[in-house]
């Protein structure tokens, strides 16, 4: 069922009741998005559907709480939301709270504005679609930048790009970012890989400065590598590192 | 022993309460914020979205005994409404770092989650048992009836109790239906034999004069 613009304003107040229906509810977060006044009213009646919780508040009993305290030991803490389209302010920000390296910032900044650009020259449909990958990417990445177990190691590769890896052990997630990195040449590309006891897996591609985020299972490897392959990749290395970052056990 | 006061007025007669009485000269238990001040658990919530167990325990005492209120009050099964109290309370751990200040205090936010939750729970129920229009009027009637009794009896905030007795019976049942039951707008006009326009209208001007009531602000 659709609504017009004017039922919003109805809406809101079912919303914030919990009285809508599951795709009713949808639309109007969607339509939230969109309305600040609309915002500000139904984060106004949230506040008194709250009160109206805490006026039936009772202790629940005593057994519950150890057994939540038990339980979260195992639950991951998602990472912040980040705006769809973040502002480099907002990012940078959230980055540094994070203790999360400069240059790696930067580069996450640099990587998201870049997109900006690019999707200012194409059709909605494509920008909407550019925006969502780029959405799951940054979702991705601050994913593995806020893991409690997150380390980070920096380097500068023989072709004098400043490198950094990020890893957390526990979700098995490794991000990798380059800059200064020197155009990989007609033909070429940069490929990462994990070496497990020596053996080197692929486990991705970097063509310029930016982030991304390593396939494979970083959680077991000792180190990731950097090489100058031929372009589409190769199932080994076939020529030195031009770096070798080993992971933090 | 009853000796006057230095200040010339007797002393009204000390009486005793009978035994097991609350005193009445000592303040009911009533708080209207059962929770420490906002700037308190604004600043456990960050904490806890960086992982800090001790904080989050402070914010569960805080905030458990409004989530299992409201939960109990929607699912009415008590060891459902447990199960559930919990997996909000998990809930709030997982996504501290989704809290945003600035988009509502963290008691609103756990509210909304648990409301949220509660409301899963008995419509997934619903869903699952029985899809009867009748069976499902009849379950209505029930819960209005039931609501209407509790409303009157459980509210423990006497100002949620004065506001709730300055709105109309109809926005009072619009409201209390949806909230406490945990009914759509849609159920709700059912249940009361209401134009669904007039309902939403209701559930509006209803939370309106709460909110003004309550001089809630956000």
């Amino acid at each position: 069922m659709k609504h017009h613009a004017s039922d919003a304003h109805t809406l809101a107040a079912a919303y914030a009741l919990g009285a809508l229906e599951d795709g009713e509810r949808k639309e109007f977060d969607a339509h939230l998005r969109t309305c600040e006044a609309c915002r500000h009213e139904a984060a106004e009646f949230e506040a008194t559907a709250a009160r109206l919780a805490a006026a039936v508040a009772q202790p629940p009993p005593a057994a519950v709480k150890p057994q939540v305290m038990a339980a979260i030991d195992g639950v991951r803490q998602l990472p912040p939301r980040i705006p769809t389209v973040p502002s480099a302010a907002a990012l940078g920000g959230m980055l540094r709270r994070r203790a999360v390296p400069l240059a790696l910032a930067a580069s996450v900044v640099a990587a998201a504005l870049g997109g900006v650009t690019v999707w200012q020259a194409q059709n909605g449909q494509d920008l909407r679609q550019e925006a969502r990958q780029a959405q799951r990417q940054l979702d991705a990445v601050s994913t593995v930048l806020a893991a409690p177990d997150a380390r980070t190691v920096h380097g500068r590769a023989a072709n004098g790009a400043v490198t950094t890896v990020v890893a957390s052990r526990r979700q098995n997630q490794a991000v990798f970012t380059a800059g200064l990195l020197p155009t990989p040449g007609a033909g070429k590309t940069y490929q990462l890989w994990l070496d497990h006891k020596g053996t080197m897996r692929p486990a991705g591609f970097i063509d310029h400065d930016g982030t991304v985020l390593l396939t494979g299972a970083p959680a077991d490897a000792d180190a990731v590598g950097l090489t100058l392959e031929p372009a589409g990749g190769s199932p080994q290395p076939t020529t030195a590192p031009l770096i070798l970052m080993t992971l933090p056990a | 022993m009853d000796a006057t006061p230095p200040d010339g007025h007797p002393r009204p007669p000390l009486r005793l309460p009978p035994t097991g009485a609350r005193p009445v000269n000592q303040p009911l238990p009533f708080n209207p914020h059962p929770t420490p001040i906002p700037g308190d658990l604004t600043d456990a919530m960050k904490k806890v979205a960086h992982g800090d167990k001790q904080a989050f325990s402070a914010l569960y005492d805080a905030l458990a005994p409004m989530v299992f209120g409201i939960v109990i009050k929607v699912v009415r099964d008590r060891s459902q409404s447990e199960e559930v109290a919990q997996e909000v309370m998990i809930d709030l751990w997982r996504q501290a770092a989704r809290y945003r200040p600035d988009a509502g205090s963290v008691t609103t936010w756990a509210a909304t989650i648990a409301h949220r939750r509660a409301v899963d729970r008995v419509r997934s129920a619903q869903a699952a048992a029985d899809r009867e229009q009748a069976q499902a009027a009849r379950e209505h009637t029930t819960a209005f009836d039931e609501v209407s009794e509790q409303v009157e009896t459980r509210l423990d905030s006497e100002q949620v109790r004065r506001c709730m007795r300055g709105l109309t019976e109809l926005q009072r049942q619009a409201v209390t239906l949806a909230y406490y039951s945990g009914l759509t707008y849609r159920e709700v006009a059912q249940t009361l034999r209401t134009p669904l326009p007039t309902i939403k209208t209701r559930m509006r001007d209803g939370l309106i004069r709460l909110r003004d009531c309550m001089g809630v602000t956000t």
